[in-house]
């Protein structure tokens, strides 16, 4: 550039449209590349846009449950990807109190999110990853987790168990 | 032969090979150690990885309905298939080795001083990039440990203060880990993070031409801003050899050792076992993630849970900071190890943690053992109580955490000769109220159940 143009031979007039050229070009530049990212970044972050609402799902009849017992139930994503194949499905603790009421806990530790394991015998959900246990009614018994079980509302409507859809509960406090 | 000789000016003249390239590829660098291999070989597999990953992606079909099975196709019908994801398996964990090797060699003879200081941060950006690959790599087998992984990955991101729950949705993108979360890892595995690597990578070796290898460093000879650069030259005018072929072969030849190296364990050991497929509703999982992370796991089961969101979020974190104000602490001065101590210390000491974690990882014995059962030798010639107790043991999950005869969990205290350290009495307030660290039992034993129980664990002595 220096070829054509001696610094010392450029009058003011040159220099002050250059200066604008300048940044023209880079304000031109950001515009295209601010314009370009709105619908990229938007459709990115559409997960967190568009919030699935709770569904209330069978997931059986009341008498398919004894009282005591928690047992493992799946349920499925109301309205999944077609691609999602097995992951459509979430595990549900499921445990009868009495006559009408149930609780519902998710399986996920509250740690670090792996998946409990409901001990029949001994009343307690065991962590694999860390070690950490939960009481039958989600209360931490030991190790790290810092928050009893997360929970799914359930509900009884004449004989059948529902359970309410919800984002799997990791994080959440 | 006159012809093709023209062609060749032509095709020189145009694209600027005698004139722009070839004095690069034999600029002058100094005489150094067979040390200075680690940068090059890191690439070399960074290549590796590349052209194998592109193989993969050939047949790879990132959704959950299909990817287990593709990758199972991969591994057990396709020709070589096993051996081109084997390639890439054990290149992965080549790739990480050779880095963490080369970043402590740069560190050890103090390569990240003036004036190499951005060749330093690129590389400590380029490290943390190889780390998130190997993560997002190992999620793409969608096995049980991968989606499991993503879970604990996602829990992990949710302790990041203000914005851990935006992060979680970010991460999992739908309702539960699934449909839209695999193709986010995919499309970062194999577009997002290896494209910035590229522009990375270009940006590093540039730095490296701009500012010259360094040479090997000579105890009392310092590092001066004022001089050094002279210093460099009147070093390469000296005693410089060009790059090509004379200071190259050494790369070439580790190259290919390593390269032979990688190849044999996937010819040998292949591609590592997929497992049972990821499926949200099989609870039957023990995730633990490749050995790279396995210090991570290790150290988030031994952190104080008070400490522990500081520890997932704050560490990480920390050693990022660490290691970018590296070359702004000491940019000057002394750059042998022989004479600076606290750099030997340092890369020691990292060393010996990282080991001792990732082997405690791998042994993991905090994580209860599901499916343990008390051994014969301890239940021969049991009766009554006790015997009815040795089955409780098991079957109230005790054996869960506490060994006996050699079998069962490490979590708490092996039990193999309680009898010796408590009495009955102490044995059955353990039980009923728990504390340190153990589930109270008090709700769940019915009397006659913690009499056997008591009975048993009574019995447990060293003779």
């Amino acid at each position: 550039m220096s070829d054509h143009a001696p610094a010392t031979a450029v009058s003011a007039d040159i220099l002050s449209r250059r200066a604008f050229l300048n940044r023209l070009s880079l304000i031109l530049s950001g515009l295209i590349g601010l314009v370009l990212s709105v619908p990229i970044l938007a459709y990115l972050l559409t997960p967190l846009i568009r919030r699935a609402p709770g569904i209330w799902l069978d997931v059986g009849s009341v008498d398919q449950f004894r009282i005591g017992e928690t047992v493992q139930i799946a349920i499925e994503d109301p309205s999944p990807l077609p691609w999602a194949g097995q992951t459509t499905r979430t595990a549900v603790w499921l445990r009868r109190e009495d006559q009408g009421a149930f609780t519902a806990f998710a399986v996920n530790c509250t740690h670090l999110a792996c998946p409990v394991n409901w001990q029949a015998q001994a009343q307690i959900f065991l962590c694999p990853c860390h070690g950490g246990v939960f009481y039958g009614d989600g209360r931490v018994a030991a190790g790290p987790p810092p928050r009893p079980l997360p929970r799914y509302d359930v509900r009884v409507q004449g004989s059948t168990v529902q359970v309410l859809t919800r984002p799997v509960p990791i994080g959440d406090a | 032969m006159k012809r093709v000789k023209r062609a060749w000016g032509w095709i020189d003249d145009r694209i600027g090979w005698s004139e722009a390239i070839w004095p690069i590829v034999t600029h002058p660098v100094p005489k150094v150690n067979w040390w200075y291999v680690l940068g090059s070989a890191t690439l070399i597999a960074f290549v590796v990885q590349v052209v194998t990953g592109v193989a993969l992606a050939f047949t790879y079909v990132p959704a959950p309905n299909a990817a287990y099975e593709s990758l199972d196709f991969i591994t057990s019908r396709a020709i070589f298939g096993n051996v081109v994801r084997g390639i890439h398996y054990w290149g992965s964990s080549a790739m990480v080795v050779l880095a963490f090797a080369h970043m402590a060699h740069v560190f050890l003879i103090a390569a990240f001083k003036f004036p190499r200081e951005v060749n330093w941060l690129t590389g400590v950006i380029l490290l943390g990039m190889t780390l998130a690959m190997a993560f997002t790599g190992q999620l793409l087998r969608w096995n049980q440990d991968a989606y499991w992984a993503v879970s604990l990955m996602a829990s992990m991101a949710s302790r990041v203060p203000a914005i851990g729950d935006v992060l979680v949705d970010v991460i999992i993108a739908g309702q539960t880990v699934g449909g839209a979360t695999l193709t986010r890892f995919y499309a970062t595995h194999v577009f997002l993070i290896p494209a910035a690597m590229f522009v990375l990578v270009g940006l590093h070796l540039y730095l490296v031409i701009r500012h010259g290898v360094s040479e090997q460093p000579k105890p009392g000879r310092p590092v001066r801003k004022e001089t050094y650069r002279q210093e460099y030259q009147e070093l390469l005018h000296r005693d410089g050899i060009p790059f090509w072929p004379d200071f190259v072969w050494k790369d070439v030849v580790f190259a290919l050792v390593t390269g032979a190296f990688v190849l044999l364990l996937a010819i040998v050991l292949g591609a590592p076992e997929l497992g049972p497929q990821a499926d949200p509703t099989n609870l039957e999982a023990h995730p633990k993630p490749d050995w790279y992370f396995l210090w991570l796991f290790a150290l988030l089961s031994y952190a104080p849970p008070a400490l522990e969101s500081l520890v997932i979020v704050g560490l990480p974190l920390l050693i990022g900071i660490l290691l970018v104000i590296v070359p702004f602490t000491a940019p000057y001065g002394e750059r042998s190890y022989t004479r600076r101590p606290w750099a030997v210390a340092t890369v020691v000491f990292s060393g010996l943690a990282l080991g001792t974690l990732i082997w405690q990882g791998y042994r993991s014995p905090w994580a209860p053992v599901l499916h343990a059962e008390v051994p014969q030798a301890v239940t021969a010639g049991l009766q009554g109580d006790a015997a009815r107790g040795a089955e409780l043991f098991r079957q109230e999950a005790c054996l869960a955490c506490h060994q006996i005869g050699g079998e069962g969990g490490q979590r708490g205290p092996d039990l193999s000769a309680v009898g010796d350290r408590l009495t009955r009495e102490q044995l059955v307030w353990r039980i009923l109220y728990g504390g340190n660290n153990m589930p109270a039992y008090g709700q769940t034993l019915t009397p006659d159940e913690l009499n056997a129980l008591v009975a048993f664990l009574s019995e447990r002595r060293s003779r």
